[in-house]
């Protein structure tokens, strides 16, 4: 028993996948819905280029009115190309769910979201930090969780768990960063 | 105390840009100060800092860092086991660990097509409001603390500890629960605990009037919340701001109403809306917040009944004491389901559960193996704590606690 | 006073004295940075109340203060930080390590916790727990006052020159 056992069908959804595949049917690389692959709400591979034409259409289309970004964030496949970027969208009007995905390449840089979604801004950063993904035309790409002077990535698969850094000084203030 | 020594040691090195616009609220021309607030200033909860560009004590420009709790949840959770990681979730949001705990089982059980019996989901969604209620007292205290007004605090204060009595019989930890497994509960509840509890919801109610009393019309507290901090719909959902923040610029959004987990469809409750988005509204959202959250509890004090709280599945139940104790087959698999695991099947699932602070979720994907591939924790306050900077330009400084107090920043949620 | 009521005089050594006033007016600075700084606050409030025990005038600037109450995790960000603000208060100082991150890390044994606040300052009390029960740091609070009547903690003995004046970051 998986997660199939709760999701049965891809029909609410149905609709939508139809008029996003009319739209963007040469830049989408793969589409798994649930009930067939285990996951709860269908998911988008697209390719790089046509990532933020993508999310700006959910978002701003009449229908679909995916308009909240429920999570952005990342995963590490070990595989090439290596990283997954992952946006989880929710819409409240229709109260669906989808998932897009965008395959990254090490060293390979992602098509910031802070135009569509000024609150990509932070997790956009949190990628960068915790996995080393660049995002191009993000306003600020510092790290986020970790110290400026921090060396890795720690959430790729081949940081160790252990392995402290020291800082002899606390982080100092820098007025660029001021908004 | 003046923050900006604290934990700086170097400030030789900033260079502040003079004034370009003729500003009439600009006293000092180019005089301009850089305060670091932060990360261990009494006002920032937590370990939050702030870096503000002030022109008298009016906020120009500003930036905010956080990181200062960081504990590796995210990584923890890819070299733990499933029921391991329980324990981490308590972290999080440790104002209301009971309902991250909900949350997280939820989670996975949706992973592995799991339904829990009937009386384990009530004692989930008593925990989870009960966790709901604690968030909002202290979050209203705290907030009512930093603008002046301590004894309003004790008033909640108290009623939490009695709360926390109750949470110590239901799993003998007060802030720490660990309470749900995957699949079930860690115990039943004891037999009158939810008599206790409905007594507790009828006292908690008097206190609710007599706060409301002493703080909801206040003068003073009016004064320093009324359109303190605006952060409008549209704002809220550019943002991805959720919960009682959202809720009180106008976002109908409830993911217990939108997204009916376990019962919450069988009971009555209302979604507390207010219109402004300031800071008063937001308090006033979670004061009705605690008023609804109270109605669904004595609910599901009423519809409880008794029966198993485990999920009839091999897989996941923790093995019975006595056969553990009396079989070599079941000493084995106690031994093998502590030491190694049990696999969860292959998948992805993003799972949301309306936390006290908003959207809580966990986006969790599998390989087949007992530990995860990727546990991403989606916490509201990373999403809330961003707005800060653009939700006090051009306030006073001292409105910025409020404005924080308000939004409700919890560090371990926010660093993970 | 002497039995007959007229005004009689105690003998003491002058260290005795002072021990005795400071053991009885511990000024807390709250470090609280996590969960167990929740529990912190509650020992504070009324239901616990450590003021029964003399140590209520909560100080959140460290000259001021002469008791850290670590309180929560400490991260390679602010491990700096803290040894900033170990340093800021005056001496005589008491440091109080509540919970297991602060005391060892607790069940964060990961890439970013401070195994321990011993590695940056020196501690006078560790109190286990994760995290410690109001009453676990009303008992701390009681054992650091022996400590101080006894002469017997870090700072005093640094005060004696019974141990080296130290920093302990490396």
């Amino acid at each position: 028993m998986d997660i199939r056992a709760l999701v049965t069908s891809a029909d609410a959804w149905k609709a939508q996948i139809e008029k996003i595949k009319i739209k963007f049917d040469s830049s989408i690389e793969e589409i798994r819905l649930p009930g067939i692959y285990p996951t709860d709400v269908p998911i988008i591979y697209v390719k790089g280029n046509a990532l933020t034409e993508l999310l700006m259409f959910l978002k701003t289309d009449q229908i679909l009115d995916y308009q909240f970004l429920s999570d952005l964030t990342a995963t590490d496949e070990e595989v090439q190309p290596r990283f997954e970027v992952v946006y989880n969208l929710f819409s409240h009007s229709t109260k669906l769910r989808i998932r897009v995905k965008c395959r990254v390449s090490e060293g390979q840089e992602v098509r910031t979201a802070t135009a569509i979604w000024p609150g990509a801004n932070w997790a956009e950063r949190e990628v960068w930090d915790m996995f080393g993904i660049r995002f191009a035309g993000h306003p600020s790409l510092r790290r986020l969780l970790m110290d400026e002077r921090w060396e890795g990535h720690p959430l790729r698969k081949d940081y160790p768990l252990r392995g402290y850094q020291f800082f002899q000084t606390s982080q100092e203030v820098d007025t660029k960063n001021l908004e | 105390m003046s923050p900006e020594r604290m934990g700086i040691p170097n400030t030789a090195n900033i260079h502040i840009e003079p004034a370009t616009v003729n500003d009439p609220d600009d006293l000092w021309g180019d005089s301009r100060v850089i305060v670091n607030i932060g990360p261990t200033h009494p006002a920032m909860h937590g370990a939050l800092r702030m870096v503000a560009q002030l022109n008298g004590e009016t906020i120009e420009k500003s930036y905010c860092e956080m990181g200062y709790t960081h504990r590796a949840k995210e990584k923890l959770g890819e070299n733990r086991t499933y029921h391991q990681f329980v324990v981490y979730t308590d972290r999080l949001n440790y104002c209301s660990s009971l309902l991250n705990n909900v949350a997280y089982s939820l989670s996975v059980e949706k992973l592995m097509g799991l339904e829990v019996p009937a009386r384990a989901a009530w004692i989930r969604m008593i925990c989870a409001e009960m966790a709901r209620i604690i968030d909002h007292l202290i979050c209203v205290g705290i907030n009512a603390v930093d603008l002046g007004a301590f004894s309003y605090f004790l008033y909640g204060f108290h009623q939490r500890e009695e709360a926390y009595t109750l949470i110590e019989k239901l799993c003998g930890a007060r802030l720490t629960t660990s309470f749900t497994r995957i699949g079930g509960l860690m115990y039943d509840a004891p037999d009158g605990w939810e008599k206790e509890v409905k007594a507790w919801t009828v006292e908690t109610r008097r206190v609710l009037d007599e706060m409301d009393e002493l703080l909801t019309g206040n003068k003073i507290w009016c004064m320093r919340t009324k359109g303190i901090a605006v952060w409008d719909k549209k704002q809220c959902v550019e943002w991805s701001v959720s919960g009682p923040v959202a809720r009180a610029a106008g976002v109908p959004i409830d993911l217990r109403k939108t997204d009916p987990v376990m019962f919450y469809k069988d009971v009555e409750f209302d979604v507390p809306v207010a219109q402004n988005g300031d800071v008063y509204d937001r308090y006033l959202v979670r004061m009705e917040e605690i008023r609804q959250s109270l109605n669904i509890i004595s609910q599901c004090c009423d519809k409880m009944k008794k029966g198993p709280i485990w999920v009839d599945d091999k897989r996941v139940r923790i093995p019975e004491k006595e056969v553990v104790q009396n079989t070599m087959e079941g000493l084995i698999h106690h031994f093998k389901f502590f030491m190694t695991g049990f696999d969860v099947p292959a998948g992805e699932a993003y799972t949301s559960f309306e936390a006290a602070n908003g959207e809580l979720g966990f986006y969790i994907v599998s390989k087949g193996t007992p530990r995860a591939h990727r546990m991403r924790i989606r916490g509201p306050s990373v999403w809330h704590y961003q707005t800060l900077t653009p939700m006090v330009q051009g306030y006073k400084i001292a409105d910025m606690v409020g404005a924080l107090g308000s939004i409700n920043v919890i560090a371990g949620e926010l660093d993970r | 006073m002497a039995k007959d009521g007229a005004a009689g005089f105690l003998t003491t050594r002058l260290e005795a004295v002072v021990d005795w006033g400071r053991k009885n007016s511990l000024w807390p600075l709250p470090y609280g940075t996590s969960c167990c700084g929740i529990e912190m606050m509650a020992t504070l409030c009324s239901d616990y109340d450590l003021a029964r025990f003399g140590a209520e005038a909560v100080r959140f600037s460290p000259r001021q203060a002469d008791m850290i109450i670590v309180a929560g995790i400490i991260n390679a960000k602010m491990a700096p930080v803290l040894k900033t603000i170990y340093d800021q208060v005056s001496d005589p100082k008491w440091v109080v390590s509540m919970g297991a991150c602060a005391s060892s890390g607790g069940i964060f044994n990961v890439y970013s916790v401070t195994q321990g606040i011993d590695t940056i300052i020196p501690v006078d009390v560790y109190v286990p727990g994760c995290p410690p029960s109001p009453e676990g740091l009303i008992n701390a609070v009681m054992r650091l006052q022996d400590m101080i009547a006894k002469g017997a903690t870090r700072a005093q003995m640094r005060e004696r020159g019974s141990i080296e004046q130290q920093s302990q970051l490396a």
